[in-house]
């Protein structure tokens, strides 16, 4: 039993971290039908901007975190300026263009930083389990825990109750017609490229004192946060958290059933059955397009 | 068939030229380090995903070639590195081993830190000939007659390790590694040996490779509770592993991990707060106590950066430099072949910073294996080394199957 609970908590700790990495894709996806396959890279300089901001000027991660937003989104809306921009109307070109972009933004970071993995420290405050009869529960996944939640609830907020987020909703609809009414989609849409890749810095931030920081580390995430978009239904906000939860707990049980191994297996079978009977996930959004 | 001899006379013709006019065809500079030099390839990825192991391999390995150029080649005649990045890419390995061997007519060529990698060069090395100085510890089965193998196989990491754990720590093993060939292998000897020791295996559980969420993992050590966490997990995974398991306050004292592959390498990137109490087995260490180790790190770091690591594949891509060194040194200046290279190598001893090594008649290495406790500095404490050096048995699990000096042998 005490498994169980041990387990069910595993999952949903994945489930953050998943939720973390995808939020910032689903919106890039949803909403303006990029398939930006550098994400994954953002997640890695994410990562490595706190690695610099721990080592040379000695700030720690939650201190780092709001800096690591501006670092990595202002490289988003770089990027979005330069390339994303002039294929918005040439969707399959922005997938070549954008795989393009993680393998130039990977390299680089190998040829500039180094290959090799680079230590983070995990903050101080958050170290130390929190213990409840059998479940025995790591401080800083919790924290990451409510941190994706209040992360998740951040967007939503602004996407429903602020100008900014109505006039996406709007372009998200129609853009045409947005664009009749005054509205800007094309600063728009480098905004919300930009907070994409501003929450994907945030959660490699978050991620480093877990797992290592090298400069390929991206591009097994971007997998996972693929599967959380697709399960969820493009552009919904709560289709990805629950997508997150879902592969998290599924992912956690499996591998305590079976084995990781087996575990994945059975995870990405079970997505392939999802996806067969409902194509656009599962809370697909009315949208023209 | 007319064809062949007709070709073959041009050839021949070809070669007499270039023997008489050197000059005509290339340049002096050229022809005279053709004359003098002897080819020695290096083959390590110094781009791509291995690059980060690889790249220290092809450090010290340079790095052991200009010492040796330095203090004045061998019977006067210098080494001349020829670098090859194969990319991380196996294919990339046969291809560029091949061209190593045909083009650059070297007489040896160092790399690889994979299997993959190796076995992809293996088919091209004995095809040419040609001899390939692996560094890596790997494990096992494997008895070419034109590989040098530097490394560790399971049984000198083992024989050791596991009757001293047993003893110390307890019979029941908790066994996790990455899910590919060496965990599998190392594994299968491990549990060889508890049968005759009386333990017992816990749990065996392999992660995909590249894997970072050990959550499952932990939780079920935790409540297995095993006396030893017996690791093969590789690379990132590593780091990973051991970043969450001392985030999940296991407490090494009770519960430590003991891994064959965790180096000074996979340290640095841990953090000696979280790699600190636990174990690794290897021939060598940085922090281990000999003159010849304090010479090499020194020289390492002075060349590299004081912030640089050696571990005990760097240490083996070092002294297989010397090794070859040692083995030409015996042989006629005027006729080096790699197959003369490796009859000379066979039985020859060498101090290495982890003690006096010796070439096994199997080309695997006789080597001092050792455990060492990490510390919060990052370095390990040799906790024991070996009372004598130990021979390499590379077919140790399999019973019937050695491997000699005429190759496999079964009964």
């Amino acid at each position: 039993m005490d498994v169980i609970s041990n387990q069910l908590f595993a999952g949903l700790s994945m489930a953050s971290i998943l939720l973390m990495i995808a939020l910032g894709l689903a919106i890039i996806y949803g909403a303006m039908g990029v398939i930006n396959l550098a994400h994954g890279e953002f997640v890695m300089l994410g990562a490595y901007t706190t690695w610099a901001l721990q080592t040379y000027a000695g700030i720690g991660i939650l201190l780092a975190l709001p800096i690591v937003f501006i670092v990595v989104a202002a490289v988003g809306w770089i990027i979005e300026k330069v390339v994303v921009q002039n294929l918005y109307h040439r969707p399959l070109d922005t997938i070549l263009a954008t795989w393009g972009i993680g393998i130039i933004l990977q390299q680089a970071v190998r040829l500039g930083i180094g290959a090799e993995s680079r230590f983070v420290k995990g903050p101080e405050l958050l170290s130390g389990n929190t213990q409840i009869g059998p479940l025995i529960m790591s401080n800083y996944r919790i924290f990451l825990i409510f941190f994706s939640v209040a992360v998740l609830y951040g967007t939503w907020l602004l996407m429903t109750r602020t100008e900014f987020g109505m006039k996406l909703r709007a372009i998200i609809q129609n853009r045409g017609i947005s664009e009749c009414y005054g509205i800007e989609a094309k600063r728009i849409y480098s905004l919300t490229f930009a907070y994409g890749a501003g929450l994907a810095g945030i959660a490699g931030a978050l991620i480093t004192p877990l797992f290592s920081t090298i400069p390929t580390m991206g591009t097994g995430l971007v997998v996972d946060a693929f599967l959380v978009v697709i399960v969820g239904g493009l552009g919904s906000l709560i289709g990805a958290a629950s997508a997150a939860v879902l592969i998290g707990e599924a992912t956690a049980l499996f591998s305590i059933v079976i084995n990781d191994t087996l575990g994945r297996i059975a995870v990405l079978a079970g997505i392939i059955v999802l996806i067969r009977f409902r194509p656009r996930g599962l809370f697909p959004t009315e949208t023209r397009r | 068939m007319k064809r062949r001899d007709f070709l073959g006379g041009v050839g021949a013709v070809g070669t007499a030229s270039v023997l008489s006019a050197p000059s005509l065809l290339t340049t002096a500079g050229r022809a005279m380090a053709q004359g003098n030099d002897i080819p020695v390839g290096l083959l390590f990825s110094l781009t791509g995903a291995v690059a980060v192991v690889e790249s220290t391999l092809h450090n010290a390995a340079l790095m052991a070639i200009e010492e040796i150029n330095a203090a004045g080649g061998v019977h006067g005649r210098k080494l001349r590195p020829i670098i090859e990045d194969p990319a991380s890419d196996p294919a990339t390995y046969a291809d560029r081993a091949r061209r190593l061997m045909i083009r650059d007519k070297c007489v040896s060529v160092f790399g690889s830190y994979t299997s993959s990698s190796r076995q992809a060069v293996l088919p091209v090395t004995e095809q040419r000939k040609n001899l390939y100085w692996y560094p890596t510890l790997y494990e096992g089965r494997e008895c070419s007659r034109n590989v040098m193998y530097g490394g560790a196989v399971p049984n000198q990491q083992q024989d050791v390790l596991v009757p001293w754990l047993v003893e110390n720590f307890g019979p029941r093993f908790f066994m996790i590694g990455n899910n590919y060939v060496y965990p599998k292998e190392e594994n299968n000897y491990c549990k060889s040996l508890l049968s005759e020791l009386g333990g017992e295996v816990v749990s065996e559980e392999y992660v995909p490779m590249g894997h970072s969420d050990f959550s499952s993992v932990i939780n079920r050590i935790r409540s297995e509770k095993p006396d030893v966490i017996f690791a093969t997990v590789v690379g990132d995974s590593d780091v990973a592993f051991a970043r969450q398991y001392h985030a999940a306050e296991l407490d090494p004292e009770k519960m430590p991990v003991f891994s064959l592959t965790r180096s000074e390498v996979e340290v640095k990137a841990i953090g000696g707060e979280a790699a600190a109490g636990h174990f690794s087995s290897a021939p060598y260490f940085m922090g281990h106590k000999s003159p010849e180790n304090e010479k090499f790190v020194e020289a390492y770091k002075s060349r590299y950066g004081g912030d640089q690591v050696t571990h005990f594949v760097s240490e083996a891509a070092y002294f297989q430099v010397y090794q070859f060194k040692a083995a030409l040194e015996k042989l006629d200046p005027a006729n080096i072949t790699p197959e003369a290279i490796r009859d000379a190598a066979v039985g020859l001893k060498l101090k290495a910073p982890q003690g006096e090594i010796l070439i096994d008649e199997n080309l695997h290495t006789h080597l001092w294996p050792k455990i060492g406790q990490w510390q919060s500095n990052g370095q390990a404490e040799v906790l024991i080394q070996s009372e004598e050096r130990v021979a390499p048995k590379p077919y140790a699990a399999y019973e019937g199957q050695t491997c000699t000096g005429e190759g496999l042998v079964k009964a």
